[in-house]
């Protein structure tokens, strides 16, 4: 598969690895549009993530983002981007979960900085994060029961669904 | 400090589950400090809420610290006051349609916001971008830069008690504003690159204003540093606040002149280079003393760094046009829209339909933001609307580090620190 792929040398390097190092796990690696993702089942991930950080250097953590595949099986996907600084490598790590309780296991262990941001996917997409210190909503208040940025959400919002201060002041 | 005690004395009329969470949260931090004793009346700890009205917070920050005495035990940072939801505006818009909302997440530097969503959308389209675009988006991002870091150090050093340096440094931003104006018709919202170029060339007028600003502005750095570089108060201020190693930086994420000032010389425009800044030549700034003195000579280096990159690309500005003439890809020139009917119909189209990168792409694409790296991730469906945006925001980033490195420090200090993270809170509440 590495073949038809135009990866640099850092790129083939980690992609060669991860595919002897986990020959069942990896599912696929692709590329669009000059960057590379690497989607895996989502039981290894924790396993992945540890390697990829001890032994191939991912040791910065960009950014964590799910995406709502609506319609498709597998319908939430966790997206981690990944940064080798001493091959100036970038990598996307992918991982889907099912519609019905969608569960992964949190990357806070292994890259400190992926707290908030799987704060962030939680409180967007309500993917929960197994064992993460602080599971809790970050933009939107904990009373808020829906979850904005998947498809089905109206983009004008629902009426009600949050308590607002009331405009016209009390005057006793 | 237990959970109760606070709730029985908050009385917190909105969103009362989130209050409970959030104390929660604060109470289960560190939970490996010993028990307080409730019964002794000189263990004075106490919970105070900072923000989200503060006005040393910049912004809608709520910071909540429990506090021993005058030091800081732990913190926990609530945001979101300002969050609208841009991420799912942009999936009801078209790439272009969605600028303006980028000039109001870093609104103190517009145009590298700008130009961070269009060559996301160049990269994913595959739209080239004529070379005197590329120039002139470099100087639009250098100005913003500067822009941004002056307002960084007039609020930094008036937190610190230097009110009057505060008007010093805006004066230089007016100037900044009075080009913005001249180059693209806004003086703060500018809104200026469009996808495949940029919206209109360089005029005189603004290649005048940006070359004189280019010749004075070192002379101002010259005086700040005057008055700051062997000022007692400020040094004391700031000296050994806020302290991040290294390894901590790269472990929670740091970015920007955060991770340059722990000793990390990561800089999107040397990691990967974008537009031209590999034709250019540039330092990346970098400190090893973490603390907030560290970020200080960053960020007022990197202003003199920018004013190097304006020099020469003003050198170098190649003669041509300034947008790609493909009717596919980029709004056509307005020439052609207002004298040819397949102008009209372009434009027409451009603003219907927009540019529709092909079915199931994706991309990421990063530029240094003054803040720090600031990246779009798109996925397009085929459409003139993405299917998902994905905004990677430095201040987001940063903020969760002020979670960590307030810790320990002291009350009078939180507003200094927060100065040196430099948050914008419309970045990071998306």
């Amino acid at each position: 598969m590495s073949n038809e792929l135009n990866l640099s040398e850092g790129l083939q390097k980690t992609v060669k690895n991860l595919t002897e190092t986990f020959p069942d796990k990896i599912i696929e690696v692709y590329q669009s549009s000059g960057d590379t993702f690497v989607r895996i089942e989502a039981d290894s991930l924790i396993e992945i993530c540890n390697h990829l950080k001890s032994e191939l250097h991912f040791i910065y953590l960009s950014d964590v983002f799910g995406i709502d595949r609506y319609t498709s099986d597998e319908r939430f996907e966790v997206v981690y981007n990944l940064l080798n600084l001493r091959d100036r490598v970038r990598l996307f790590l992918k991982v889907r979960c099912d519609e019905e309780n969608p569960e992964v296991d949190s990357a806070t262990p292994v890259w400190k900085a992926a707290s908030w941001n799987e704060r962030e996917v939680y409180d967007m997409f309500g993917i929960q994060f197994r064992n993460h210190p602080d599971h809790r909503r970050i933009f939107m208040p904990e009373d808020f029961e829906y979850y904005p940025l998947r498809k089905e959400f109206p983009l004008l919002g629902i009426p009600g669904s949050i308590e607002l201060p009331s405009t016209t002041p009390e005057t006793d | 400090m237990k959970l109760t005690d606070i709730q029985s004395k908050v009385h917190s009329t909105f969103f009362k589950e989130h209050q409970k969470k959030l104390y929660q949260s604060l109470e289960d931090k560190h939970t490996t400090i010993e028990e307080l004793d409730d019964g002794d009346p000189l263990t004075t700890k106490m919970v105070l809420n900072m923000g989200p009205q503060h006005p040393a917070t910049h912004g809608v920050l709520r910071l909540v610290l429990q506090l021993d005495g005058e030091t800081i035990e732990k913190t926990k940072i609530d945001i979101g006051y300002l969050h609208r939801g841009v991420e799912k505006i942009a999936e009801n818009k078209t790439y272009q349609e969605f600028m303006p909302y980028t000039d109001r997440m870093d609104y103190l530097s517009p145009y590298s916001n700008n130009v961070a969503l269009c060559t996301a959308v160049e990269k994913i389209a595959n739209v080239e971008v004529p070379e005197r675009a590329h120039y002139i988006r470099m100087i639009g991002c250098e100005l913003s830069r500067i822009s941004s870091h002056l307002l960084w150090l007039g609020t930094m050093v008036m937190d610190a008690g230097a009110i009057s340096f505060f008007i010093w440094t805006f004066k230089e931003r007016e100037k900044i504003y009075d080009i913005m104006d001249r180059i693209g018709g806004h003086r703060f919202t500018i809104s200026h690159a469009r996808i495949g170029g940029v919206a209109n060339d360089l005029t005189d007028e603004a290649m005048g204003s940006i070359k004189e600003f280019v010749e004075m502005f070192p002379k101002e750095l010259k005086d700040y540093h005057k008055l700051l570089d062997r000022n007692r108060i400020f040094f004391d201020r700031n000296e050994a606040v806020g302290v991040l190693k290294t390894e901590d930086a790269l472990q929670i994420g740091a970015t920007g002149p955060m991770l340059r000032g722990s000793g990390f010389a990561l800089d999107v425009r040397k990691f990967s280079p974008y537009a031209r800044y590999n034709e250019v030549e540039f330092e990346v700034p970098t400190r090893l003393e973490g603390d907030n003195l560290a970020r200080y000579y960053v960020r007022m280096e990197e202003m003199s760094e920018s004013i190097r990159i304006i020099k020469q690309c003003i050198d170098k500005l190649p003669k041509g046009p300034v947008r790609t003439d493909n009717a596919k890809q980029a709004y056509p020139s307005k020439d052609e829209v207002y004298y040819s009917m397949e102008g009209m119909i372009h434009d027409f189209m451009m603003t219907d339909t927009g540019i529709c990168p092909p079915e199931g792409a994706e991309c990421y694409h990063a530029v240094e933001s003054p803040k720090g790296e600031l990246g779009y991730y798109i996925q397009s469906d085929g459409t003139g609307h993405p299917w998902r945006l994905k905004i990677n925001a430095p201040s987001f980033t940063n903020l969760q580090v002020l979670e960590d490195i307030l810790d320990g420090e002291m009350v009078a200090d939180t507003v200094v620190i927060i100065g040196g993270v430099d948050p914008v809170l419309g970045e990071a509440d998306k």
